[in-house]
């Protein structure tokens, strides 16, 4: 089975049976990371630029390395290294990578849908790493390949994803692939973090924390997000760590088998206690790890690779 | 229609596999840091065989590992759309082994350097022999097999099937002249 598309978007119009194709591809992946020689030679001759507008350690440093792991060439550009500071257009800007032969442009931008906007107007394939308050759609895909990982399927599992829902691209992938899949999302956080209307997209909103992740499969936490906030969205960091901080007192309540997660950065002492994100529930690492194999499965996967339905050990 | 004839038969075919198995037994001396790989798919359920048979003469299990060569392809640029990866799965430390890797057919010897590729990337081996149940010639790199079972001067319009009960429902070896 293959993949039949051009661009990664976002998650939302992807179907079950497209991300279960991409969560296959990333298992074999991760069994090539774990290799002596964690590089397979399959995409020599591509070549791929990574263009953060924002911010960005993590996911950058992760396309990057999924895309040496594949043998492709690449170039990172960030913003402010480039000449969107001299004034040029987004699109003249990619216009003249496309120039120099790029197959894959993987960019991160402030404004939603800017992804989208390159995508419909160059050849080259475009992976969209973060536009905006909209998709994040490869965190997304890692969050839930990292899920199935441990629970084996999403089928019924209970995710309460916790905090500034309202600015999360990343809650925003998370709920539309985490749906596809038939999980059950529970949203929880100050009620002006919460968008209005959410639940259009077939989730749960719980505003009373405690009761969110009281008999979850897994709490996402997310970052309480400085730099996005113009407006006073919560009285303080204090009362936020108090009122929906992850601390040891409640992460001691969650189920057994619940699974602690955080896409990162983290702020320790404000979203998540220190003991809790290094705790023995937390997979914040693993994620991390994950996120190599997942972008290597979507870079393949886009270039025209097939995975064999079932077969993928 | 394309006229087919048998090259090996079932029991033939049993045979020679028993007879590869000898051979290398005789030419390490044993299966003292033997291991053997089957290149998917058809190479994988040979070695598989080759394992077993081993097993009868010597007693002992020799590690067995599937190589899947998808990824090392040298010819993804040249026919578009990328075929199926089914992984790879190398259950022990190839460092110091003597690997032998098994194939069903030896021809242009590209899908050989593929699967070499794949295992020094896991390692280093002491060294690494080619098993092969048919040679077919028309090589387009400079390999040769260590051991083979038949030797079968062909013509280039020619194909060699290998059939394995596993896949195929049945043990046999076909040669087809494909017609232009």
């Amino acid at each position: 089975m293959k993949l039949a598309r051009k661009d990664l978007l976002g998650l939302e119009g992807l179907s079950r049976e497209e991300i279960e194709l991409l969560l296959g591809a990333a298992e074999s992946f991760k069994d090539v990371l774990k290799r002596k020689i964690p590089k397979v030679p399959t995409l020599r001759g591509k070549t791929a630029v990574n263009l953060f507008f924002e911010a960005s350690t993590r996911t950058r440093v992760s396309f990057e390395l999924a895309e040496k792991r594949l043998s492709a060439d690449s170039v990172s550009v960030s913003a402010k290294m480039s000449s969107h500071e001299k004034g040029e257009t987004l699109l003249d800007t990619v216009r003249n990578l496309q120039a120099m032969k790029m197959d894959f442009v993987v960019i991160r931008h402030g404004s939603s849908g800017a992804p989208h906007f390159l995508a419909s107007r160059i050849d080259a394939s475009v992976i969209n790493a973060g536009d905006g308050a909209h998709e994040h759609p490869t965190q997304g895909l890692l969050d839930i390949f990292t899920m199935r990982e441990r629970f084996g399927g999403l089928d019924g599992l209970r995710v309460a994803i916790v905090g500034d829902i309202l600015h999360s691209r990343v809650a925003r992938s998370n709920i539309f692939g985490l749906r596809t899949l038939g999980a059950k999302v529970v949203l929880s956080g100050p009620p002006t973090f919460i968008p209005p209307g959410v639940e259009e997209l077939g989730v749960q909103v719980e505003p009373v924390f405690d009761r969110a992740i009281e008999d979850a499969d897994v709490v996402m936490v997310l970052r309480i997000q400085k730099e996005r906030q113009d407006g006073n969205f919560f009285p303080s960091l204090r009362e936020y760590a108090i009122q929906y901080g992850l601390n040891r007192a409640r992460a001691a309540k969650l189920k057994d088998r619940c699974l602690v997660m955080h896409p990162g950065p983290i702020n320790r002492g404000v979203e998540i206690e220190p003991q809790v994100a290094d705790g023995p529930r937390s997979v914040i690492l693993d994620q991390v790890t994950n996120g190599v194999a997942v972008r290597m499965a979507v870079i393949y996967l886009l270039s025209g690779g097939e995975v064999e339905h079932g077969l993928v050990s | 229609m394309t006229s087919r004839r048998a090259l090996l038969k079932q029991r033939e075919m049993h045979w020679t596999i028993s007879r590869l198995s000898h051979e290398i037994l005789e030419k390490n001396r044993g299966i003292d840091n033997l291991a053997i790989v089957g290149i998917r798919t058809r190479g994988a359920h040979l070695a598989k065989r080759v394992v077993r048979e081993m097993e009868k003469i010597e007693g002992h299990q020799v590690p067995l590992g599937i190589v899947d060569i998808t990824l090392y392809r040298d010819d993804l640029q040249a026919i578009g759309p990328q075929p199926v990866i089914r992984g790879t799965d190398i259950p022990f430390d190839v460092e110091e082994k003597v690997i032998v890797l098994v194939d069903d057919v030896l021809y242009t010897g590209r899908t050989v350097r593929a699967a070499i590729d794949e295992i020094i990337d896991f390692g280093r081996p002491r060294r690494i022999w080619l098993a092969v149940l048919v040679d077919r010639g028309h090589r387009e790199l400079p390999i040769a097999a260590d051991f083979v079972g038949e030797t079968v001067p062909t013509a280039e319009n020619e194909k060699v099937d290998v059939l394995v009960e596993e896949e195929d429902g049945e043990d046999a070896v076909y040669i087809q002249e494909m017609k232009p």
